[in-house]
């Protein structure tokens, strides 16, 4: 990959420089809260990226990703609950189960497309909510406790801030380049190339459906990582992470970013988040400006963020 | 005569009220350039769908080197030898011309489920669409984006597309639609040389292509086959000067 | 027994005012292509509406005449403002569009109205039991729901299948710009049809807040089961969106019913009042599942155009 100095790559630059630098700040201006919202912010950076794989690449639009943030944090929240506190079990187990929630329902929801594959995505990820609201063992709507942290043994300390941090960042550098490896892969050709013609893929060759469908797998897992990290995060899990007005909030993040970007949902992510904490310390009802400011950026602003400055860079 | 190579039977397809495909039996004998012709509306390219498996017909069978593919799904039937270019051109338009040709080789390249190296530096396969582009003169465009070729340029990246799966048979739906007349000779040039290699079934308008290419034609008229046989038997045909020029004609013929 | 018909005619009222929903989101999808997910916050202004006019003017009729009148407006002046600037885009941009809308009217709705949700309560006369089998009484209010949804529905027929503006409709669907060369004003006709669909939401709000709270995010809960009354109805088609919408109506409202007290037969009666709620809101999504891999296309999809 070579490097060329235009606008969008030196954006992504500085703003991976500026995470990666983060906590070396927060810890020089005793500013601990920027520590825990930009903790918040890369772990849903990792979803929205995941989502960006079979939305921006795939084609495929789930409303119904927040699903693997439950299925992540419910299998950290129930396996602690139940004793269990080693990662080492909690984090494969989560990880396994959203790829299996992914292989059921993807092969259920790849039978249809478009609109259709949108409702019936919001469908299960809302049954999904509704079976966690059902676990009265473990909280039902009010949501589970983790009273401790993934334990990894001496590796590292979820319960350190600046390790969690680190950890969480590592997990988004390497989900990022997980993807880009992925996407320029023969698999990844493929499943770009059924997004841009599937008529043309099956023609030559290829079942899409199978593609697309492993696709829909690997993302979903992809999430549920976040979904692990995100319960070590708020030491809580509930149904209402799974909500669909959830999946909307991703989908925002990865269009906001520019789908089919690399970097898009990263970017997607922060403005989203750093825009949702500021609205709402200006007014309670910061949805009232969040509502219309969407409006008017699908219509005017096609490609989100990357799109922007990938347009400034060509002059 | 040799086994032929495709043979349809009875092929049935209606839409509704309208039968597309009435009771259609035909055969390509391996090796032939065999051309079908026949007025607007006659079926063609819903005949060319429902042998690639874009349509399922409602009855009758159809059989490609033996096997019966009559509701095979596309893919599979491409992977059998079977490929297609598309009467209204159906490329990738996010893609280069090179990487239209190299997922088309790639597709019959074994599976594709490998998930880590750029496919995008596999020499085999940029080599195997190269040499498809070489093929149909696109050689020097290799690098641009489908959307900034011209209509005449895709049109032989289509056909380059099709090559790339090392066809057994090769069904052309109208290739020199939109064709200016270099072009379209170009075309007809690469066509002379490609059927020593493979079996071509040509979907086509252009009646001096069809006449200076096919060894045999079929004749389709709203879905049915009208005339079948050599050229000149077809140049000949009553029916078919008929269907083509009008009802006038029969008439005068007649008395 | 008694039961079992009280709770077979809630589940016809429950798919009837499902059917107003879905009938409005598959008119507005099938004939302007639009995917409009802010549908469920018409829904939830229609009762809003209703539960304040009814205050203000102390007449049960004439408040929900007002809110019906005040929910189409709303629409009419949504599509005009704002949504008619989405159609032949990506429908992705429609969803993201919209669910910036439901954003927004739950917020102003908060705003406007406070967080706690309004009543609205029945006037004495529509609160009465009506014997509708010797042994048998319905609360009034239910039986007038059933007749007011299926008289909207049979009406709805009508227009769509027999009027020449149902024409143009179903034409318009086809073939925008022929209808255009027609001469008939195109977006006008679209206006018309979202300002309906809007009304056909407003409608199945205004007619549940009687029964349940009004409150904020009531349209998202009801918009989904509509989403899914689509997708097991079939594509494009009202009339399968109808018998979905009872079917639908009738499993979920039977199952909440009837559930807990099967289950408690075969667990135990703690696990059973846990496990059965969740169960009975699976129902749906398990029909719809079985659905997809049954006939993807759905029950009763439209003739392919």
């Amino acid at each position: 990959m070579s490097f060329s100095f235009n606008a969008r790559n030196v954006v992504v630059a500085l703003v991976l420089l500026g995470l990666a630098l983060l906590p070396v700040y927060s810890a020089v201006s005793g500013n601990i809260f920027i520590l825990t919202l930009f903790t918040r912010i890369i772990i849903f950076a990792l979803a929205a990226a995941s989502l960006n794989l079979i939305m921006g690449y795939g084609g495929m639009m789930s409303f119904g990703h927040a699903a693997y943030l439950g299925i992540g944090g419910y299998a950290v929240g129930i396996l602690a609950f139940e004793g269990i506190g080693s990662g080492f079990i909690q984090w494969p187990v989560a990880l396994a189960v959203s790829a299996l929630y992914g292989l059921v329902i993807g092969a259920l929801s790849l039978r249809t497309r478009g609109v259709y594959f949108i409702m019936i995505t919001l469908a299960f990820a809302q049954m999904a909510y509704y079976i966690a609201s059902g676990l009265s063992r473990y909280g039902g709507d009010d949501g589970l406790t983790i009273y401790k942290r993934s334990d990894f043994g001496g590796l590292i300390n979820l319960s350190n801030r600046v390790q969690f941090y680190y950890l969480c960042l590592g997990c988004l550098f390497g989900g990022l380049y997980l993807i880009w490896r992925i996407v320029n892969s023969r698999f990844g050709m493929v499943v770009r190339g059924v997004r841009s013609n599937e008529q043309r893929m099956q023609a030559i060759g290829f079942h899409a459906n199978r593609y697309r469908l492993v696709c829909f797998v690997i993302s979903g897992t992809i999430c549920g990582l976040a979904g692990a990290l995100l319960a070590n995060n708020t030491d809580f899990v509930s149904p209402a992470v799974m909500y669909w007005t959830r999946s909307g909030d991703l989908m925002v993040m990865v269009i906001l970013g520019g789908m089919g970007s690399l970097f898009g949902p990263v970017i997607g992510a922060i403005l989203y988040l750093v825009l949702e904490e500021l609205l709402s310390q200006f007014t309670e009802y910061w949805a009232l400006i969040m509502g219309p400011l969407l409006l008017l950026i699908v219509l005017f602003a096609r490609g989100g963020i990357m799109g922007l400055l990938g347009r400034l860079s060509r002059g | 005569m040799a086994e032929p190579l495709l043979r349809v039977e009875n092929l049935v397809r209606r839409y509704g009220g309208i039968v597309a495909t009435d009771n259609l039996s035909l055969d390509v004998i391996p090796g032939e350039l065999h051309a079908i012709i026949g007025p607007n509306g006659a079926g063609k390219t819903t005949l060319i769908s429902q042998l690639t498996g874009q349509v399922m017909p409602n009855s009758g069978a159809i059989h490609f080197a033996g096997r019966e593919v009559t509701h095979l799904p596309s893919y599979k039937r491409s992977r059998l030898g079977l490929a297609r270019s598309f009467q209204i051109t159906s490329l990738l338009p996010d893609f280069t011309a090179c990487d239209n040709v190299a997922l088309a080789a790639q597709a019959h390249d074994g599976h594709s489920f490998h998930f880590w190296g750029a496919a995008r530096k596999e020499k085999a396969l940029r080599d195997a669409a190269q040499a498809a582009l070489t093929r149909v003169g696109l050689e020097k465009r290799a690098d641009v984006p489908v959307s900034e070729l011209s209509h005449g340029e895709q049109r032989e990246l289509e056909l380059a597309v099709a090559l790339a799966t090392r066809p057994q048979l090769l069904l052309l739906d109208e290739p020199m639609a939109g064709l200016g007349v270099t072009e379209s000779q170009r075309m007809v040039a690469l066509l002379k040389e490609l059927r020593r290699e493979v079996t071509i079934v040509l979907v086509e308008h252009d009646m001096e292509a069809v006449f200076a290419l096919a060894d045999r034609i079929t004749v389709l008229v709203y879905g049915r086959v009208i005339a079948s046989g050599l050229p000149d038997a077809i140049r000949n045909n009553d029916e078919v000067k008929r269907a083509y020029l009008g009802d006038q004609h029969a008439v005068t013929a007649n008395g | 027994m008694l039961v079992l018909v009280e709770q077979s005619l809630n589940g016809l009222q429950f798919g009837l005012l499902l059917f107003l929903l879905a009938a409005g989101l598959t008119l507005v999808f099938g004939i302007m292509d639009f995917v409009n997910l802010a549908h469920g916050s018409l829904y939830m202004m229609g009762a809003y509406f209703a539960a304040t006019f009814v205050a203000w003017t102390n007449s049960f009729v004439l408040g929900i005449v007002l809110a019906l009148g005040a929910t189409l407006l709303l629409g009419i002046a949504l599509e005009f403002i704002a949504l008619r600037h989405l159609y032949g885009r990506d429908h992705l941009d429609q969803v993201l569009a919209t669910f910036g809308l439901i954003l927004f009217f739950n917020d102003a709705v908060r705003l406007i109205w406070g967080p706690a949700g309004l009543a609205l309560p029945l006037p004495a006369w529509l609160t009465v039991p009506v014997q509708i089998m010797p042994g048998v009484s319905y609360p009034a209010y239910r039986l007038a729901i059933i007749a007011v949804a299926l008289a909207v529905a049979a009406m709805l027929y009508v227009v769509v299948m027999r009027t020449r503006i149902g024409m143009l409709i179903r034409a318009g669907a086809s073939n925008r710009e022929m209808i255009g060369a027609l001469g008939i004003n195109i977006k006008l006709l679209f206006t018309l049809v979202f300002g309906l669909g809007a009304a056909l939401a407003g409608l199945a709000g205004l007619m549940q807040a009687p029964i349940l709270t009004v409150q904020i995010g009531m349209g998202e809960n009801i918009l989904i089961l509509a989403f899914v009354i689509i997708v097991i109805g079939g594509i494009g088609s009202i009339r399968g969106a109808f018998l979905a919408a009872i079917f639908v109506g009738m499993i979920d409202t039977l199952g909440r019913a009837f559930l807990p007290d099967l289950l408690r037969m075969v667990l135990s009666s703690a696990a059973a009042s846990t496990a059965a709620p969740a169960l009975s809101s699976m129902l749906i999504y398990l029909l719809m599942a079985i659905v997809l891999v049954v006939r993807p296309e759905g029950l009763f999809p439209a003739a392919k155009r």
